[in-house]
């Protein structure tokens, strides 16, 4: 088998694997910790697509960011430690209908659809168009979104800093 | 290609390891002798003859020999994972480094935003190590170094930046050829940090921030032994101690040999083409590696720890913003010249 192959399913494997134990695993840290693996797999599959600069995005905004501060939000409110936060099963009937349903669906469009499978051809390095097309073509969204983020933290800090207004 | 056929890619795969151990190994000994010097004593002197040269190899031995102390009520996986994933954080990022013009592991274009994505993975593996142990101190010396290790990465990142402004490019191995030669005031090497005024500021702010980062004093909170015994390695023992202790010396090289790549030419001759060539550049630039690593070793027997109010204001309030403005002065620089 090809080293690339034996890579995807390995990755797939941890991918998958790690994201049903997050969802089945009752200590909320033990999940935090099983998303990394997700998250982890999912940038090495960005990998194997050459999408190398998205790989490396993942990781720094999902693993190095987001997931630590869910590690905090979740360490800090309980004071470190988790024993007392209580986690149950709920409409368990009703979700299995409405899942399976779902699923099947899915499955059924996986049958049903034929997938254009294009030849592996290896780009020339993607930052270079990445950066041209973000600056040139795309320089009006990528400002705004610029702007968002900025409000989004102005924000934050307004409501972390608890301004009082004086009447 | 077939998994047999990659073998000599597994071989070509494992020179950096060979490169880090041989390192820790030494990296351990000066460490002591720096110490010893710095406080007017001699250090190890007898385990091997010369000057206790053999001293990391029986700490070694002594190391696997011990047991492997796992607490009963720590989180069994976590706990020894960890520090291997401390370690493999470190070690994936040395796939960027050229080490000489004629190794590179993974000579890929997103070469240093690749290398600061993965080592963040380092202030995962200190969470999962303070928090599976089970332990106050390791918990409160995991929050410390998580806080510190995310708030210096913003000025470490800025650094890097400006920097590539000036490069134009992410690749190191891009980075370092642009930087051959010896033009600068004419006797001067080409090295990024004597074209721009400004990437002198740039580089302190590096250097402080890498500190921070490998969390070597003045910036050690997360194991401050006087106030929380030994931070997030409180519960460990033996081997998986001495993963730990690896990772943080392979981190110290790498963020020594990132900074000698940014600033000071990578793997180029300071005479030009005098003493050049692949063995050459391996050389030159492992010892420009160790001069930043002597560097914070002297730091670290020289000087005080700070507080953690004192670290956090020195990030956000004199770093971060000082390496914005050095930022936008750098590019108004390139403009103009």
């Amino acid at each position: 088998m090809e080293l690339t192959t034996l890579l995807f399913y390995f990755f797939s494997l941890l991918t998958i694997g790690s994201a049903i134990f997050m969802v089945f695993s009752k200590n909320i840290v033990h999940a935090a910790f099983a998303l990394m693996f997700t998250l982890l797999g999912v940038a090495a599959l960005y990998v194997l697509l050459f999408a190398d600069f998205i790989a490396a995005t993942q990781i720094l905004v999902y693993v190095g960011g987001i997931l630590i501060l869910i590690l905090f939000g979740v360490m800090l409110t309980t004071k470190g430690f988790t024993d007392n936060l209580k986690t149950l099963t709920t409409n368990l009937r009703p979700v299995s209908v409405v899942m399976t349903l779902v699923a099947a669906g899915m499955i059924y469009v996986l049958l049903t659809t034929t997938w254009p499978v294009a030849e592996i051809a290896e780009p020339e390095g993607t930052i270079t168009g990445l950066g041209t097309l973000l600056l040139k073509e795309y320089i009006l969204p990528f400002q705004v979104t610029g702007v968002l983020l900025l409000v989004a933290i102005i924000g934050a800090l307004l409501m972390a800093t608890k301004v009082k207004h004086q009447q | 290609m077939t998994w047999l056929e990659s073998l000599p890619l597994a071989v070509f795969v494992m020179i950096p390891l060979v490169i880090i151990l041989i390192y820790a190994l030494f990296a351990i000994w000066m460490e002591r002798k720096v110490a010893g010097f710095i406080q007017d004593r001699l250090g190890p002197m007898r385990v091997g003859g010369w000057h206790g040269w053999a001293q990391s190899f029986a700490d070694l031995l002594k190391l696997i020999q011990k047991e492997d102390i796992i607490p009963a009520e720590a989180s069994k996986f976590l706990f020894r994972f960890a520090p291997f994933l401390m370690f493999a954080a470190s070690y994936a990022a040395f796939a960027v480094i050229p080490f000489s013009s004629a190794y590179m592991g993974s000579n890929i274009d997103i070469g240093v935003f690749y290398l600061l994505a993965i080592t963040s993975l380092l202030t995962i593996s200190v969470i999962m190590a303070g928090w599976a142990s089970n332990n106050k101190w390791s918990l409160l010396g995991a929050m410390r170094t998580a806080a510190q290790m995310v708030s210096y990465e913003v000025p470490t990142i800025m650094a890097v930046l400006s920097v590539i402004i000036v490069a134009g490019s992410l690749n190191l191995m891009t980075v370092t050829e642009m930087q051959s030669g010896n033009d600068t005031l004419g006797f001067l090497p080409n090295w990024l940090i004597f074209q721009n005024p400004f990437l002198l500021v740039a580089f302190v702010i590096f250097f402080i921030s890498i500190l921070a980062e490998s969390h070597r004093v003045p910036f050690d909170l997360p194991e401050s032994e006087s106030e929380l015994v030994a931070g997030f390695q409180t519960e460990y023992s033996g081997m998986r101690w001495a993963m730990f202790m690896l990772a943080e010396y392979a981190d110290m090289l790498l963020l020594s040999l990132l900074g000698a790549v940014l600033f000071f030419g990578g793997w180029n001759s300071p005479f030009g083409g005098f003493m050049d060539g692949p063995i050459w550049g391996f050389f030159w630039f492992m010892f420009k590696g160790m001069i930043l690593v002597f560097v914070m070793m002297w730091i670290r027997w020289t000087l005080p720890r700070y507080r953690v109010d004192q670290l956090m204001y020195l990030c956000w309030s004199i770093l971060i913003p000082l390496s914005f403005i050095n930022f936008v002065l750098i590019a108004l620089w390139e403009m103009l010249f």
